[in-house]
């Protein structure tokens, strides 16, 4: 299970800037991001349209989330499948560990699943003898290294091919010292024929979702390695593990929604595969599991609705808000401490773990709003993030010297002329202090500020309410 | 342009107020020559930003009433910053819910008549051209409330054009910030530092030996980590080339 450390954020984020190679990592946003997705949505011209369409058929949903979940329960079963409604982490842990037991599992493949991460769900099979197996390229290597994953789509994405090759080298004990690893087709072949023979031998494969369709009780995965097809095809039960929120109305809704994830997550029209699961394998069916579970978790979810932070439930889990934040270049993933990073995170975080935990996250943004102009839903993520400050001004989790300075400032700021009298002084002596060097290198308690750039000084000759004032006496 | 000449509230903003009151002077002068009547309200402070982007929405209410019952009776509410500006246009509305439906009209009303500088320049007043004259090689910052909130992005770069002597440099990542973030780049100066490292390497790599901007906070900012560099860019609030006053002050960070 990741463990939290939230909380020591700032800490995370000073060893993240210092850290050579997750730097090296990181540079790689913009190449394998940003100019892909600018392209892949240049070429669509209704891709604004399209995001509000994907935002109001998330909103109607969520307007109407007992009715499709129950919609989407009774087609699941319809088609031969069950559903577990599961109000907690601790509930749905329990309810895969017994359908793995009931079906005598040993080994357990999975497909990349952030709600699994979410769960602790790896932890807990290990814990109780059942081998799972992270069957994703990233997810797998992450595995070896017992790292969490630092991105919603790219796991590994803080590590550099000499990482793979050193992990490959490390727990493959079995490798020949002379093999290479210089292009990426080299660590694929080695993950691979180490998988193939997982594969075959897994008794339950789990999966993620990334929709669930109420009109035909389908769940829906998108995969660029195929990897998910073969877990949850090959055993002969599926798990497929969703949150409540990931629920669509219509096949229709799931392929409007399509459209947007890709391009907004890697800039490509569509995923290299994208899997519909319907129930259990019918007679004359050359595939599929002879069981197929839905898991589907609340587990803090509905808590959000009707409340200010509803709109964060229209995730689609893409990764552009991250893919394009600036804190998240700069820091990369782990910094953030848990399950979800970058602005999705920050927002999603505090709700599932508690502010106090992870009160820091939604702070440690400027604002700058490139998340919210990326976002394929149109989350106002800026937005929800100011929301998670007010509560913790309200609850006093704001460290108490910001509260301090806000209280002091803005009893001079609503009282004009005591503001004017007490900056004319300030500005004078901060002026003068300033006077022919026109910026400093330190100043007391402005240390924030002056450990990496100069404080420019102010313009000599007094505040501009004053020379105004001045000039207007003396007729201008 | 518009026939009547518009009385136009002039909203200084704090850091205008207390760090480079050219911007003020210059605000002015280009207000009247686009044909505006220009008042500077006594009883302003600060937009409230700072209480409002740490959750302490009663003082960010509290400042906004004072803002807009000073601001309201003017025919428009000039800004020369896109944060300050959006934070009245795009924010105080958001601040009066239903049980003060009085205030929540007047900040709507104040809301639809505050712009930025730049932009109220070129989209109400019309305005094509400034007569001013700049030798220098310039590269121009945007702000991101300018630029994703109130979508500014040519307005700026239209006048600039229109400097004498002037040339104008493209940023790579130029919508990227720079790190400042209000009181976040107190809070987090590790980061801060980082982002704004990566701005000024962007801003030497153009050649430009001036950059420009339209928010104090951002210049700050990147005046601070361009002059900790030892960078010879000269920084400035675009309202100073725009206005013809760069002999009124020297740079931003330079001794006068």
């Amino acid at each position: 299970m990741v463990h939290l450390t939230s909380p020591a954020f700032k800490e995370n984020a000073a060893r993240a800037l210092a850290d050579p190679g997750l730097q090296k990592a990181l540079a790689r946003t913009k190449p394998q991001f940003h100019g892909k997705r600018a392209k892949a949505v240049a070429g669509l011209p209704e891709f604004e349209q399209l995001r509000n369409i994907g935002r109001d058929i998330k909103n109607h949903t969520l307007a109407n989330l007992d009715h499709y979940l129950e919609v989407y329960a009774a087609n699941v079963e319809k088609a031969g499948g069950v559903v577990h409604w599961c109000s907690t982490a601790d509930e749905a842990r329990a309810v895969v560990l017994e359908i793995c037991r009931q079906a005598g599992a040993k080994t357990v493949t999975k497909g990349k699943s952030m709600i699994s991460e979410e769960l602790g769900i790896n932890d807990h099979l290990e814990a109780h003898g059942i081998t799972p197996v992270e069957t994703d390229l990233g997810e797998y290597i992450l595995q070896l290294r017992k790292e969490p994953p630092s991105h919603i789509i790219g796991p590994a994405f803080h590590l550099n091919r000499e990482d793979w090759e050193q992990s490959f080298r490390e727990s493959h004990t079995d490798l020949d010292p002379k093999r290479v690893f210089t292009e990426r087709r080299d660590i694929l072949t080695e993950a691979r024929t180490k998988l193939r023979s997982r594969f075959l031998a897994a008794d339950v494969g789990i999966t993620g979702a990334n929709f669930l369709i109420a009109e035909t009780g389908s769940s829906v995965i998108v995969t660029n390695e195929g990897n998910g097809d073969l877990t949850q095809t090959l055993p002969k039960v599926h798990i497929a593990l969703a949150s409540i929120e990931k629920v669509v109305p219509t096949l229709e809704d799931a392929t409007s929604l399509l459209r947007l994830l890709a391009r907004s997550a890697t800039g490509q029209d569509f995923s290299v595969y994208t899997t519909f699961s319907t129930g259990i394998r019918r007679q004359g069916d050359l595939d599929g599991p002879e069981q197929y579970h839905v898991v589907l978790i609340d587990n803090g979810r509905s808590n959000m609705i009707g409340t200010d932070f509803q709109e964060m439930l229209r995730c689609i889990r893409c990764a552009a808000c991250m893919n394009h934040c600036p804190v998240y270049g700069a820091t990369g993933g782990h910094a953030y401490g848990w399950v979800y990073p970058g602005p999705m995170g920050s927002v999603l975080t505090p709700t599932l773990v508690g502010v106090d935990k992870a009160g820091h996250l939604p702070n440690a943004s400027t604002f700058c709003g490139r998340c919210e102009s990326v976002c394929p839903v149109k989350i106002p993520l800026p937005k929800l993030m100011r929301h998670w400050r007010e509560r913790e001004f309200e609850r006093h989790l704001t460290p108490g010297t910001i509260r301090t300075n806000l209280r002091l400032w803005a009893w001079f700021a609503k009282r004009p002329a005591a503001y004017r009298a007490v900056t004319r002084m300030g500005i004078g002596a901060l002026g003068l202090l300033g006077r022919g060097k026109g910026a400093f290198k330190w100043l007391p308690f402005a240390e924030g500020w002056t450990r990496g750039r100069d404080l420019p000084a102010p313009e000599p000759g007094g505040t501009f309410m004053a020379r105004y004032a001045k000039a207007r006496r003396q007729g201008r | 342009m518009l026939q009547t000449r518009p009385r136009v509230a002039l909203f200084v903003t704090c850091l205008v107020d207390l760090y480079r009151p050219t911007v003020g002077f210059a605000a002015i002068k280009l207000l009247e020559a686009a044909g505006c009547q220009v008042e500077v309200p006594e009883a302003q402070t600060c937009c409230g930003q700072p209480a409002y982007n740490s959750g302490d929405r009663t003082t960010a209410r509290d400042l906004a009433r004072n803002v807009i019952d000073t601001f309201l009776p003017y025919d428009y509410t000039v800004v020369p910053s896109g944060s300050c500006g959006g934070q009245i246009s795009h924010h105080y509305p958001g601040l009066f819910d239903d049980s003060d439906p009085h205030y929540r009209g007047r900040a709507e009303a104040l809301a639809a008549k505050t712009h930025e500088l730049v932009s109220f320049l070129t989209d109400v007043m019309g305005m094509q051209e400034v007569a001013a004259r700049y030798d220098g090689v310039v590269a121009y910052h945007d702000s991101c409330s300018g630029l994703r909130e109130l979508g500014i992005r040519e307005q700026p770069r239209k006048l600039l054009g229109s400097v004498q002597g002037l040339t104008l440099k493209e940023l790579v990542d130029r919508d990227v910030c720079c790190g400042f973030g209000g009181t976040f780049c107190v809070k987090y100066p590790d980061i801060s530092v980082r982002m704004v490292s990566d701005k000024a390497k962007d801003v030497v790599e153009t050649g430009a030996d001036t950059l420009l901007a339209g928010d104090m906070g951002c210049l700050l900012n990147m005046a601070g980590r361009l002059k900790r560099e030892g960078a010879p860019v000269k920084v400035r609030h675009v309202a100073e080339v725009l206005a013809d006053m760069t002999q009124d002050a020297a740079p931003i960070g330079e001794p006068k």
